[in-house]
């Protein structure tokens, strides 16, 4: 434990060190914070609206951000390493690759946990600040289950970014890797459900195999778990069809993002005790 | 003495091509050895097999009695200290940073590391950033780090690129320092005239294959390396010629300007040519060269030598 938590240690003041932290903060609170300003701006409206429309958009927007940031942090874990002389040293020091790469993998979903926290928060203060009458338990828990919900989502592509990192013998294989990964689940996944959907036209086997299938991305994991509570109205129709009306337990769904973020990990281990340095 | 390294008869492979080619070698505790060959002999292969980076592909090697990519290799590397070859760091953090770290994954206090920074006399520049130090602040960087925890194993690859003379005359000393400590120290390294005088034995590779193994003084022998004798003779050495102690040598004598006579003497005809030399009125001069650990390799890389081939061991 002393190992990898003195790798993760590193890791997590490298990212402030390296300005990482700041800038992802900057951009989590920048993207959250026009979002939710000019998130109604197509109904004619400008200025912080519905607590369930920002909430709706926000959990979009991480849909497409967290995963993207998550993989560039974390896409050269090892390669990078490996690329620049220092895993070779590393790895003849008394440390196994399990401490290494679990160092690693801590210490980035840290920095990134820190900067969902950060810069959502911010988001989230503004917010609560201009429309008083949300200041709810109810509002106060939706928002603790976005941001801890979207710093697992964070930790599983980050498990994602440490599986490519281990597979790929170069950095910039593992960077178009990691650009082709995030494509599919956040852009191809969804897209072929949908068509899918679209062309069946929402058969009975579908409507039983669709609410599975969502799970099998932790993306989508990551949007029922913040959207089947706030229902069609704030513009979540379209994915939601997908579901089509299952009720969801929210421990199976936070066990299937816990999977996500475990899953990828354990893969990687498993290839970094067999990759030749 | 006990064998500290053991390899036996390990091959590695990649795909088709072979890096290291049924080898067998041991290295004894409390010498310096020299694992020595071209680019790409399977120098550094050894290195890494030894601390356990990468598997054989055939054969066994054990490192202190233990198997590197075993279950004991984590408490193995413990006792091994290592500088890989053109080592690299981490550039946005200061010297300072960079030990503190290192001595941490080691279980070692930071003091003990600023410590060695100031033997290696990187004082100055321990608050420094890694990127402003140069190619020889950086190997002595490496070999700082390489004595965090004091190792009972050290494997040195090309430790002294990059240092100038006064570092690299520092460096043998420790070197020494570290042997008459009761410590093995591996150095991989080309620089064969550079390395020889340090050296108690040696392992030579070609392409894979063990050529030889040895202290380099056997092994010269066991190659039959002539010594060489430059006689200095002024006037007209030529009538020396069809002398019969000249005139057996193996490889005629050689005559160069200013009356200097040039012998190429076996190992064993040394003393017998120099009596006869001391003799001679007009002799004015003389020098003994012995065969270079540098001509050994050559005449090694050219017969491609026979596995084991001068082992005193």
């Amino acid at each position: 434990m002393h190992n990898i938590l003195t790798i993760a240690r590193k890791e997590f003041r490298d990212g402030f060190r390296n300005r990482w932290t700041l800038a992802i903060t900057a951009i989590f609170a920048a993207l959250a914070l026009g979002i939710a300003y000019f998130g109604a701006v197509t109904s004619g409206r400008v200025g912080f609206t519905s607590f369930g429309a920002t909430l709706a958009s926000l959990t979009t927007l991480g849909s497409f951000v967290i995963p993207l940031i998550s993989l560039l942090i974390a896409y050269d874990t090892i390669v990078g390493e490996d690329d620049g002389g220092t895993l070779q040293l590393l790895l003849a020091y008394p440390l196994s690759r399990a401490e290494l790469a679990a160092g690693k993998f801590l210490g980035h979903s840290a920095v990134l946990a820190t900067a969902i926290v950060a810069g959502f928060g911010i988001a989230v203060v503004a917010y609560e600040v201009m429309m008083p009458e949300v200041r709810t338990l109810a509002a106060w828990t939706a928002i603790g289950t976005f941001i801890f919900s979207a710093s697992l989502l964070g930790a599983s592509f980050v498990g994602l970014a440490c599986l490519i990192s281990v597979l790929a013998r170069e950095k910039a294989r593992a960077a178009g890797l990691a650009l082709l990964v995030w494509f599919a689940l956040v852009v191809l996944f969804d897209l072929v459900l949908l068509a899918v959907l679209v062309i069946s036209r929402g058969n009975d086997i579908e409507r039983a195999i669709f609410p599975y299938l969502l799970m099998l991305n932790p993306i989508d994991v990551f949007r029922l778990i913040n959207l089947v509570g706030l229902g069609n109205g704030a513009g979540n129709a379209v994915f939601l069809a997908m579901a089509a009306g299952h009720v969801y337990q929210i421990g199976v769904l936070y066990g299937a993002l816990a999977a996500w973020t475990l899953a990828p990990f354990a893969l990687a281990l498993r290839a970094f005790q067999t990759r030749e340095i | 003495m006990l064998n500290v390294i053991e390899i036996a008869d390990v091959s590695k492979r990649y795909g088709r091509a072979v890096v290291l080619d049924h080898v067998s070698a041991s290295v004894c505790r409390g010498e310096i050895v020299g694992l020595l060959g071209h680019n790409g002999a399977g120098k550094t292969t050894v290195i890494k097999l030894a601390l356990g980076l990468i598997r054989p592909s055939t054969g066994e090697i054990r490192v202190l009695g233990a198997l590197p990519d075993g279950r004991d290799g984590r408490r193995l590397r413990r006792k091994i200290g290592y500088l890989p070859e053109n080592v690299a760091f981490y550039g946005n953090l200061t010297g300072r940073e960079v030990i503190a770290y290192l001595a941490r994954l080691r279980n070692v206090a930071e003091a003990e590391g600023l410590a060695l920074l100031e033997r290696m006399g990187l004082h100055d520049a321990i608050d420094k950033g890694l990127r402003t130090y140069s190619k020889g602040m950086r190997q002595r960087l490496g070999l700082a780090q390489a004595l965090l925890g004091s190792p009972e194993l050290f494997f040195l690859d090309e430790p002294t690129t990059g240092l100038d003379p006064i570092a690299t005359q520092q460096f043998f000393e420790l070197v020494r320092g570290l042997r008459e400590a009761g410590k093995t120290i591996v150095i991989s390294s080309h620089l064969l005239a550079e390395l020889e005088a340090h050296l108690d034995r040696a392992i030579i590779l070609k392409e894979g294959r063990l050529v030889a193994q040895g202290t380099p003084a056997a092994m010269k022998k066991a190659a039959g390396m002539p010594v060489t004798i430059c006689a200095r003779l002024p006037g007209k050495p030529n009538g020396l010629l069809g002398e019969p102690w000249l005139a057996d040598l193996p490889t005629a004598p050689r005559l160069k300007e200013r009356g200097m006579l040039e012998l190429a003497v076996p190992a064993s005809r040394k003393m017998d040519v120099l009596r006869h030399l001391m003799n001679l009125p007009t002799l004015a001069d003389v020098t003994v060269k012995e065969p270079s650990l540098a001509r050994l390799y050559a005449t090694i890389g050219k017969t491609g030598g026979t596995e084991g081939d001068g082992s005193d061991a």
